[in-house]
Order: structure tokens, then sequence, then C-alpha cells
């Protein structure tokens, strides 16, 4: 089977088309990312305090709020996050209650005060232990002070406690996803005298922290100059590769039209409102890699005709190594697309920013490939020929076949 | 041209081998358990997978220059003494801002030539030494000193946090230095959700000194300038005894200029006092404890401080000469405390004070689900693509998809040989290497439909396509892996995970798409008669 059979279709003839397409959305990319919305930074950029909490019904986000007033963290965004069955959501404190001195204060301070004032009969359990956010070293601490199975020799009791906290905690968070529905769900897991004292000195605040980030600010702005640092130099890279192996034309093309891509899709998240984060800091790479590609397929078959066909102008021949390479373009886009959109679709809320960069900047690269990096070719063709120079072809150097 | 075949089909399936040993190992048994163990083994998962804490802490360098400064300082004030220079001082005109700068003033004009060849024959090895007004000197430490003294400080401080660390029984800790020429250093703690006691222990600077006391105790810093006519006099520092110790919450004016250093302690155990209140024993070297008898017996009388980061633990007046043992109680340390201190003291101070900038928790439960829903997502898109490469290409269809599965293979494979680390970033890296991989079967495909178009017999376009597809492919997966490679040596965190796989996955798409899937089509050219068409849709 066939999608494209002969295509013969005249790509440059749309370049005016296709400019102000691009025009378009490099601008309204623009305008937002400097007038309108600016580019909302990620706790990776901007340091901060984001903590992940997950309960075990859905959250009353008011309530939340209230308990964290009382001990003092006023400005606070809580927010929902994921799937809205997950009941997550995100607190995050500002830049200045993340004090490098002594970073996570603000963590330990959402975590008690939910404990007591969020938790059901939060005041009764004072003294028990929170077996939601237990860690192995405080339930073995516990298990061994209790000594529910009567072992009666530390020796003993040193081995087997935290071996069976671990049995615990592994069913907590592998099987029951970090939160128990109930103590008397131990019975199956342990000994039926391990979880009888843990319903009389442990208590479930029905919350878990799944997941906590604290960036200095010192560390925020470092991140930032090594992100644009890397994708700068990335880009140097690819330049003189291509330079080495077409022209510096060729190079310059491609960047440009690499650089485009960026452009649109950097301005989308700030259209859409999403946070730069460092993973999708990948995914701009990712898509800058991916867009290279996809010139490199098209100028390869540029290179190749200018070589094959003599009799021909350079819009003729770029016209036909579009269409020739347009069937490979469609289908490995479409495919790219296709996991990209498969990990947008399943990959989870970790890693929406960095498939929501990949679908929009896959779409791009392809786009821009046959729209902004051909055409540049000929438009520098076309340059330098009104200047008088000879019209050489940038046709490169021999390729080795 | 069969032999050859043979033998390149053999070299496919030893290397299949060699990667899927790579990945599975050599499993204990064949139960999907035992194969799973045996894949956990070898696979190294990041911490976002695994879940654990990550941390980033900087090393105050600058501090372990002000040390070095200071003992230098401490010998210039002897030497001036020795060439009886009286009037000269030497000090720091910026202790904090500046700690490589020492300043020799008030040199008696007889006595210039002396102190100057002093001072060049002991120290231009490591300061710059510029005279200027009044007789006076200025020593900058040079700048490769400097960076010695910086570089020293890190790595003695990544040493000591790893032998705490170790020490509170952390399993398979990272630490190691982060970013070049920042001062920085990674710490990642697998399991640990919760790194409040870890951090403390990291923190903790737990450098020892012992002071000369000049005055006190003031009740506040204001006193303490008052009593000494507005200034402090050079080469001292005023210093907060801990709330709880003897005089608490008072100043003491104290030498700059320890009399022990935190390098001259050798041993520290938790031990009690006569009241039996908690308190920590501690010895001296041989030369810290000689150094101490010498001040001890000619300053009886005096007092003296023990300092613990910056703040005075206990006061003492020197009733005899003293070698070298000694006790830290005061500030009315717990059990706990004491036991934490002296294993602090034992792992050895860190030169400088830390600070971290950057910590991430990742609880087991997200751990947990990033994996099943990255992995879900790689599995659907590498099903939905397999499906369509059959579906589109009919025959030649089943060479992608062996070569792409091989593909994966191989870099899973890669991974557990090289102990890389595969995180979330990596798993997206994963899935571009699919979209890759895709890629370079599309163009060698599309070529020989061409090739076939344009007339030519299945041997012929099969050769042709590939060898023309194979330029193009060396084009974009060198460009793909350059970027790659730079991200990977610039990047850091997500972006060097995601480095990582793609680096590996396009090497192995450069094997599989370029040489397997031409093997897979020679030996069914081989198969079919001369001429007969081959299945490519």
């Amino acid at each position: 089977m066939e999608f494209f059979h002969e295509v013969n279709i005249d790509w440059l003839g749309k370049k005016w088309y296709f400019l102000a397409f691009s025009l378009i959305f490099s601008i309204s990319g623009l305008l937002s990312l400097f007038f309108w919305r600016g580019l909302p930074l990620g706790v990776d950029f901007k340091g901060g305090t984001l903590i992940y909490l997950k309960f075990d019904q859905s959250p009353d986000l008011n309530r939340v709020r209230q308990a964290a007033d009382r001990v003092g963290l006023h400005d606070v965004s809580i927010v929902r996050f994921g799937h809205p069955v997950d009941n997550e959501i995100i607190v995050s404190l500002p830049q200045r209650d993340t004090r490098e001195a002594e970073l996570d204060t603000g963590r330990a301070a959402i975590v008690q005060t939910l404990q007591r004032n969020y938790a059901p009969n939060g005041a009764a359990n004072a003294g028990k232990l929170d077996l939601d956010n237990a860690t192995q070293e405080t339930l073995a601490a516990f298990l061994t002070q209790a000594d529910p199975m009567h072992l009666n020799n530390p020796a003993v009791e040193q081995v087997r406690y935290p071996q069976i906290a671990d049995t615990i905690l592994n069913y907590r968070d592998k099987v029951k996803d970090g939160l128990l529905g109930s103590i008397a769900e131990l019975n199956g897991q342990v000994d039926s005298s391990v979880a009888a004292a843990l319903e009389q000195g442990a208590y479930l605040s029905g919350f878990t922290v799944r997941n906590v980030e604290i960036v200095g600010p010192q560390v925020g702005a470092q991140l930032r100059r090594q992100a644009l640092l890397a994708t700068l130099y990335s880009l140097a890279g690819m330049l003189v590769y291509l330079w080495f192996r077409f022209e510096l034309i060729y190079g310059v093309a491609a960047v440009v039209a690499v650089f485009h891509d960026t452009l649109i899709t950097v301005g989308a998240f700030s259209l859409a409102n999403r946070e730069m984060t460092l993973t999708v800091v990948a995914a701009i790479l990712t898509l800058i890699g991916y867009s290279m590609n996809d010139t490199i397929v098209v100028f390869d078959r540029i290179r190749e005709n200018l070589r094959l066909v003599r009799r021909a102008t350079l819009s003729e021949i770029v016209n036909k190594s579009i269409n020739q390479t347009l069937s490979r373009t469609v289908l490995t886009s479409g495919l790219t697309f296709l996991t990209v959109l498969s990990l947008f679709l399943f990959g989870g809320e970790v890693l929406n920013g960095f498939s929501f960069a990949l679908v929009i900047g896959i779409l791009i690269g392809t786009y821009s490939s046959i729209a902004v990096a051909a055409p540049m070719l000929v438009a520098y063709q076309d340059w330098r020929a009104r200047r008088g120079k000879a019209a050489a072809l940038p046709a490169g150097k021999r390729a080795r076949t | 041209m069969r032999k050859n075949l043979t033998q390149k089909t053999i070299l496919i399936l030893a290397i299949l081998l060699i990667f899927i040993g790579g990945f599975v190992g050599i499993p204990k048994g064949f139960s999907p358990a035992a194969v799973k163990q045996s894949i956990t083994d070898r696979i190294h998962l990041g911490l976002d997978l695994s879940g654990g804490t990550h941390l980033i802490l900087q090393v105050m360098v600058s501090e372990a220059v002000g040390a070095t400064s200071d003992s230098d300082l401490q010998r210039i004030l002897t030497d001036l003494q020795t060439a009886s220079a009286t009037g000269a001082t030497a000090t720091k005109p910026d202790p904090k801002g500046q700690p490589q700068i020492i300043r020799v003033t008030g040199v008696p004009l007889d006595k210039d030539n002396a102190v100057r060849s002093v001072l060049e024959d002991h120290y231009a090895a490591q300061y710059d030494i510029a005279s200027g007004a009044d007789n006076s000197y200025t020593l900058t430490m040079k700048v490769s000193v400097v960076r010695d003294i910086e570089q020293r400080a890190l790595q003695q401080s990544i040493e000591t946090i790893r032998e705490r660390i170790d020490n509170l029984g952390v399993s398979e800790p990272v630490i190691e230095e982060y970013g070049p020429g920042t001062n920085e250093i990674l710490v990642e703690l697998p399991g640990i959700d919760d790194p409040g006691r870890v951090k403390d222990v990291i923190q903790s600077t737990a450098r020892l000194e012992i002071h000369e006391v000049l005055g006190g105790p003031y009740p506040d810093q204001q006193a303490a300038l008052q009593g000494n006519g507005g200034t402090l006099p050079v080469n001292s520092e005023l210093l907060k005894a801990e709330e709880g110790a003897n005089a608490g919450g008072q100043y003491y004016l104290l030498n700059r200029i320890p009399i022990v250093a935190g390098t001259e302690f050798r041993d520290a155990q938790p031990s009690t006092d006569v009241n039996g209140r908690p308190d920590v024993s501690f010895t001296l070297t041989t030369s810290g404890g000689d150094h101490f008898y010498q001040y001890t017996s000619a300053n009886i009388g005096k007092s003296m401080a023990i300092v613990l980061d910056n703040s005075v633990r206990e006061v003492a007046t020197i009733e005899g000469a003293i070698r070298d043992q000694g006790q830290i109680s005061g500030g009315g340390i717990t059990q706990e405390e004491a036991q934490n201190l002296s294993l602090m003291l034992r792992t050895g101070a860190l030169p400088a004070s830390i600070h971290f900038l950057e910590e991430r928790t990742i609880g087991p439960s997200l751990g947990a689900d990033s994996i099943r829903h990255g992995v879900e997502a790689a599995i659907a898109g590498l099903i939905a693509v397999l499906a369509f490469m059959l579906f589109y290409y009919h025959g030649a269809g089943i060479n992608a998809d062996l070569a792409l599965i091989l593909n994966l293979v191989i870099l899973l494979g890669f991974m557990g040989y090289t102990h890389a680390t595969l995180t979330l970033p990596g798993i997206a890296g994963v899935i571009l290497t699919i979209g890759m991989g895709v890629d370079s079967n599309v163009l060698i495909f599309e070529r020989i439909r061409e090739e076939l178009r344009a007339g030519k017999s299945p041997a012929a376009a099969v050769d042709q396509g590939f060898s023309h597809a194979f330029q193009t492919i060396i084009d974009t997966h060198v460009t793909t892996i350059v970027s790659a490679a730079i991200l990977f040596l610039f990047g850091t965190g997500p972006v060097k995970g995601f480095a990582t796989t793609l680096v590996f996955g396009l090497l192995a798409n450069l094997f599989t798409a370029v040489f397997v899937s031409r093997v897979i089509f020679e030996a069914n050219l081989n198969r079919r008669q001369r001429g007969e068409a081959i299945s490519i849709g």
C-alpha cells in the first residue's frame, strides 16, 4: 500500500503562505512571551518549594489552605493535579519561603500541620505514628519499641522488625499506591500481633507526600543558564557538522529552521500557560534533534539531485526533492507523532509537559523542514544572483557515495 | 554469497545473545519472578523511578582558603616577632570577602629589608607580594594556590560526607562532584524519602576549634564593642555562646586564630560527665597535643573557649598544662546529639560549611507509578508502530519490526553493561529511539520502492536503496549523536538521563537499520527465484 504516488506539488510557489503562517505563530508566541503571559517557569528555574500530596479521598483545598495558614505559610498556592480520581494536589511555596540554609522547613511545616489540622481526629492522634507518612526507619523504631511479637531479644528484634517494616511499606507503596485504606488491611500481610500493635499506636492521616522539589534561588538561575548553554552548544555542534558535510548555507538554513521550531514551541508554552521545567527543556532538545533530522533528509536529496539533474533551476530541484521525500516525511512524522501521542495520553502527569512539547514540536518540525529550511536555500541563491555573483548552486562538497 | 550470509546471521544472533545477557543477566531460574529480579539487578533505576532523595549542596570553599591564610597569618606574626620588627603587624583587611589577602603594616624603617626578605623567602611560593606606601606589604594568595585549596576542600568534603552517610547505613548512595567549577556536590540517597536526619549529619561542619578568650562575656554585641573602645581588636572575632552552655546567649571576644584547629582532633567518643550527663571526649593528634601543651603551660590562669561551628560551647580557665585530652559538654546535649557529634568529629571535620541548594524527594509510590506509566506508553507506542509497519510494508514490515525489537534489546543491554542509569526522561529517550529507528527503516524502504518503480530488479533495488539511504541515515544520526553528546557533557539531571539513552539507542539503530535489516532482505532474496518481486507493500 502507498499513500503518495508521484506527487508533484509546487512547494516553493506557496512560500508566501508559509512565511505568513510562520510569522503569525512566531509573533503571537513572542507577543505572549514579552507582553502577555511571559514564560511560566517551573520550580527548577524559579526556585521555591513544590510538595505533591496524595489523599485517600477528595481533598478539601480550603481546609488545606487553612492548615497552612496556621503555621504561618500564607502565600501558598494549592491546586489539584492529575486525574481527579487520583486525589492529588500540589502545594507550592514561593521562593522567599525557601531559605537555602534550611531548605525543607516548608515541607516539614506542611506535613505537620496537615497531620494535626487536616487528618481525621488529628488532635486525638498526637503522639501516635502516622502510618501513611512513616518511613522505614520510624516504623522499624516503633515496632522495636513496642515489640508486639514478644521477641524479647534485641539482636533478633534488630533484624526482624526492620524486615516487617519493609513488608508493610512495600504493601503500602507498591500495592496500595501509597495510602492504606485501614490498618486492619495489614492483617493478611504481617503477623496479626503487629497489626494489632499498629491499631493501638498508629493512625492513618489520609495523605502522603508523593514528591518534593525544593530548589534554592541560586540553583534556579544556574539551571536556567545551563539549559540555555546546553541548547546553544548543541545547535553550534550541528551547524559545524552540517558545514563540514554540506556547505555553510545548509547549516545556517537548518539552524534557522530549528530555531523557528523552538520559538514556536516555547511560545506555545507561554500561550497555554504551561510551566517550563528541566524535563521540558529535554523535550525541546529532542525536537531540535528531530527537526534537524527531517531537514537533513530533504537536504540530502537536494544534494543528490543537484548532481543528477543538470538542467533545472534550484527551485525545481528543491520542489522535486521535497516531493520525493514527502512519503517518508509524512510516514515518519506520523509514526513518531503516534509514539509521542501515546506518551501524551498514557505517560502520566510527570511526563505531560514533556510530551506536550513534543506533540507540538513534531508537527512544527516537520513543517519547518519543508517550509522554512528548503526555501531558505532558494532565497539565498536568488540573493546571490541579484548581487551579480556567480549563481553557484550550493551543492556542497562531493559526497562520498 | 550464501556463506557470507550465514556468517552475518551468526554475528547478529551472537550480538542478540550478548545484549540479552546485558540486561537479563543469567537468571537464577526460569520463573518470571527470577527473570524479573535478574533484570532489576542489572538495570539501574534513577531516583525518579526508584524513589529516594536527591540533594545538591555547595561547599563554601572560601572558608577553606580563609583557614589556610589564617595559619599563614599566624606564621607571619611569629616571623615578624623573630625579625624583631616591633610595631609591625599582619591582618586580613576583609576576612570574609577576600580571605586570600593578608596585609603587613607598620614595619619599622630599619627592619624593612629584613621583613621583605623573610616574606619573600617564606611566602613567595604561595603569595604574590606587593609593597605599598608606609612600608606595608600586601600578600595575595596565588590563583593557582587558591584553586588548589578549593579543589582539595571539595574532595575532602565529598570524602567526609561519604563516610558520614556510610556510617548512617544508607545503601548505595551516590556522592560526587556536580557541575564543573561550581564547588557543588550531588548526593543521591535511594530509598530515603524523609532526609531530615541525613541532612543534619551532612550539613554539620563539625569544625571544632579551641580559641584564646580575649574578653567577655558581654550581654550583646553592642556591649562588646563599647567594652573595646568601639572597634574590635585586630585578629579577633565575637562569637555567641550556645544557649544552655555556661554563659549561654552571651558574647565572647576570641582570638580569631585558633590554638587548636579542626584538623588536629584525632578521635572522639560519646561519654558522660561527672554528673552523668552526656558529653563527648576528644583526643588530639600528637602535633596538636604538643602545641596545646606549650600553649596551656604558658598561659595558666587565662581562659580558652571550645568553639563548635562558630558557636562557643564551653569556656574554661586553664588550670594546668593539658596535652591531648578534653571534653565537650555544655549546651545540654542529648545522648543522640553526643553520638552524632562524635561520629562527625571522628569522620573528620568538613573543611568548610555547606549550603543546600536543591532537594528533591521522590516517594516510592510515585516512582512505581512513573515506571508503570512510562513503560505503558512506550509499549503502546511500540505496538502501534510495529502494527503500522506490517500493515504498510507487508513482508518488509517484518524486517523493520525485527530490527526495531533488536534495537531495543541492544539499547537495554548497553544500559546493563555500562551500569547507566535509567531515568524517566531516559524512558522518553527510548521512545524517541523507536521513532528514529522507524525513520531509518522508512527511509530505506521508500528508497527501495523508488528504485523498483524506476524498473530495477529486486536485488538491485535493495542494494541501491540501502546505499542511498545509508548516507542520509549517517547524516541524521551523526547530527543527533553530536547534539546528544553535547547534552551529556553540559546538561545535568534529566537532560543527561535523556542524552544517555538517546546516544545508546542511536548507535544501536545504526547497526540494526543498516546492517540487520539488510541481512534479512538478502536472506529473503536468496530464497526467492531470480526476478520474483519482494514484498514491500
